[in-house]
């Protein structure tokens, strides 16, 4: 038997709420396949099964919330003897049971599930008055939720199913400021910014989108997805994670797309295997990504997965943007506004369309003269799109 | 109401007794030519006597043992032993037949002795004289432990000793002894069962007694200015200890800081936090908390004698981290 436990969706998820199970018991479940729906303070996420199998119980119920890590059903594995749990560490979080074959711990560990921290009074309060203090933030002594926590939550206006949409845009404010904060309190950033040429990949995409269906035409931004992931093979420190004091290199690229959401808030999930995807194919993903983050419909593994990130601000209209890194990622990658300008080729002065690419990367990891490769190797990669 | 010290008080009750009642006599040393230890008997002597007012020498156990015999006899001995520390001499007399007779005798007879001893430190005089013991002898069922900490239960509760057909100790702080406050006539007679609220609060609850509820009334004070408003109860009775007028308290306010000047562990502060817990513990919004002495002998230098002892900031920043 195997646990299927909530997952870590995000280096500061603790805790998530079920929304629903898309099995049932008995059912049969394949590895990577949808289970459930889970949702956390950023959005709505399906989550896929990490073993395959039948399921045998489900023990969260629709609308619990529960901490990361917790047992939220027992599936029968295939091909394993039908008995007890098999050693508990084979079923504890995420980190143990890796739900693909290229994932890397990519968060911290998850808090103990332990009991809730809550006074007696508290409790029986809160039963009193149908609050759930799992969901509630202590100001006691250690966290602990007092009696004027649970005065406080009874007394807020009634609060709507967390997946309404302000609900969540406030909770994901909170997440934003949290690994932000968390982001430039503990990471020595260092900044470097380039001005990359793009007359030879505007001129090429514009050629290749001749030749593709309108539904099929590829935007610049792929291009540049694409030079990031394959620069990162020639400076793959950036491509890492950092754990417990040390920078520990992904053996796959998964680049996370900054996508903003339009009530506010953003979230970058992963391109899986950005390197090994084709342009149509990764102008396919992305688009699947964006509709999905607004629609509140991405999957664990999509949060969890990325190994570094680029972000775009140029259809905003900036030149340049120096973002911070999203923990525990090493490196985040820029990309400002495509604009015509005056530019120096063979001598002349011509009309070209640029843009600048900046690199914001952790100084414990890598150094500037590496972080320089990286983007000179963007550079290079960009005046070549047919390769890409 | 009428102005007086905590040792006036005590004086005038036991002047009143010996007044009142042929059969009260007061031993213990020094308590006739010197007057007593803390003046408390000063000019008895004349007064009353050497039949009354009687000098005992140098032996606890001697005179402690002469007052059981005495109340066995009929009479009501008020027996002064100087200090708790050295009452321990007396222990043997204390535990084995003050506490025993009445059960052993098959209730043939009753020991109406009062024990008058000084307990507590705060006042420089080191690691023999400045203990707080009350706390064991509340273990000890057959006998009132009593821990008078205001100049009207300073003299109240000696008069309602005397009145108690058991062994009544009563334990005077004796940084109280110069300490003046309003004594209420009014109040009289006080009863010997009975926890008292000193102060109505909201917020949290100080249990104390003896020479520390003064200090738990300044922390409340300190706490006013904080927005929280302490509760300050003042056991007044260790045993029989008063719990429910504790329990009504901690229902109120949900939070308890128990001050207790004994050493911490084996505690009486323990003893009133265990009951807290097994009788309001679904009340409760957040851990009982304890302010006690630190765990040494008491230091005789002032500035490590202060640190030893609670002290309101200790309880104000107690109930601080109670509240998170």
């Amino acid at each position: 038997m195997a646990e299927f436990v909530m997952p870590t969706l995000g280096s500061d998820m603790t805790q998530g709420t079920l929304v629903e199970w898309k099995k049932k018991v008995d059912d049969r479940v394949t590895k990577g396949e949808i289970i459930a729906e889970v949702d956390t303070e950023k959005a709505a996420i399906e989550i896929e099964s990490f073993y395959t199998g039948i399921i045998h119980q489900l023990i969260t119920k629709p609308g619990e919330t529960v901490p990361v890590g917790t047992v939220m059903a027992i599936i029968q594995e295939e091909g394993k003897p039908v008995g007890p749990i098999e050693a508990r560490t084979e079923a504890k979080p995420a980190k143990e049971s890796p739900p693909s074959p290229v994932r890397e711990p990519v968060l911290s560990p998850p808090p103990e599930p332990g009991r809730l921290r809550i006074s007696p009074a508290a409790k029986q309060l809160a039963a009193e008055l149908r609050v759930d203090p799992s969901v509630l933030k202590g100001t006691g002594p250690g966290g602990a939720i007092t009696l004027d926590d649970i005065r406080a939550a009874a007394a807020a206006p009634t609060k709507e199913p967390p997946t309404v949409a302000a609900d969540r845009q406030a909770r994901m404010r909170e997440t934003i400021a949290a690994a932000m904060a968390r982001s430039k309190r503990e990471i020595p950033h260092y900044y470097l910014s380039t001005t990359v040429d793009m007359g030879r990949a505007m001129t090429w995409i514009k050629e290749e989108n001749l030749k593709r269906p309108v539904t099929d035409r590829l935007l610049y931004g792929v291009l540049l997805i694409k030079a990031v992931a394959l620069a990162l093979r020639q400076v793959p420190e950036l491509n890492a994670l950092w754990k417990e004091n040390a920078s520990v290199q992904s053996a796959d690229i998964h680049v996370g797309v900054a996508i903003s959401i339009r009530q506010g808030g953003l979230i970058a999930p992963a391109i899986h295997d950005t390197d090994k995807q084709s342009l149509g194919e990764l102008m396919g993903k992305f688009q699947d990504l964006v509709k999905r983050a607004r629609a509140g419909t991405l999957r664990g593994s999509e949060l969890s997965d990325p190994t570094i990130t680029v972000t775009s601000l140029g259809e905003q209209g900036v030149d340049s943007v120096f973002g911070v890194i999203y923990p525990p990622q090493v490196a985040l990658v820029g990309f400002g506004k495509v604009v015509e300008r005056p530019w120096v080729v063979d001598g002349q002065v011509v009309s070209r369309p640029i843009v600048a690419a900046s690199l914001s990367a952790d100084h414990r990891v890598t150094d500037g003269h590496r972080g320089a490769v990286f983007l000179s190797a963007v550079d290079r990669l960009l005046q070549e799109p047919g390769q890409l | 109401m009428t102005k007086m010290t905590y040792r006036e008080a005590v004086r005038a009750g036991l002047r009143e007794a010996l007044q009142n009642d042929p059969r009260v006599f007061l031993m213990g040393e020094d308590v006739g030519k010197y007057g007593g230890t803390y003046a408390c008997s000063k000019g008895f002597l004349e007064e009353f006597g050497p039949e009354r007012i009687r000098d005992t020498p140098l032996s606890e156990s001697t005179f402690v043992g002469a007052g059981i015999g005495a109340a066995l006899g009929g009479m009501r001995p008020i027996v002064e032993v100087m200090t708790v520390n050295f009452s321990l001499l007396a222990l043997d007399q204390i535990v084995n037949n003050a506490a025993t007779i009445r059960h052993m005798s098959g209730g043939q007879f009753s020991i109406p002795l009062v024990v008058r001893m000084a307990t507590g430190a705060g006042r420089q005089v080191a690691a023999q004289h400045s203990h707080s013991l009350e706390g064991w002898y509340a273990h000890i069922p057959g006998i009132k432990v009593l821990t008078p900490a205001t100049v009207t239960d300073a003299k109240g509760m000696l008069l309602a000793a005397l009145k108690d057909p058991d062994p009544v100790f009563i334990f005077e702080h004796a940084y109280l002894y110069p300490m003046e406050g309003e004594f209420d006539e009014c109040a009289l007679p006080v009863d010997i069962s009975r926890a008292a609220i000193r102060r109505q609060g909201k917020d949290v609850s100080l249990i104390t007694f003896g020479g520390s509820l003064w200090k738990a009334l300044q922390a409340a004070e300190t706490l006013t200015g904080e927005g929280i408003e302490a509760e300050v109860v003042d056991l007044r009775v260790l045993r029989p200890l008063d719990i429910s007028t504790v329990l009504a308290s901690v229902r109120k306010t949900h939070r308890a800081v128990v001050v207790d000047e004994g050493w911490r562990t084996g505690s009486f502060a323990a003893e009133v936090s265990a009951q807290i817990m097994e009788g309001a513990f679904y009340d409760l919004d957040g851990p009982v908390a304890r302010v006690c002495s630190a765990e040494v002998p008491i230091p005789y230098p002032k500035h490590l004698e202060d640190a030893a002892l609670p002290q309101p900031e200790t309880i104000v920043a107690a109930v601080r981290n109670l509240k998170g």
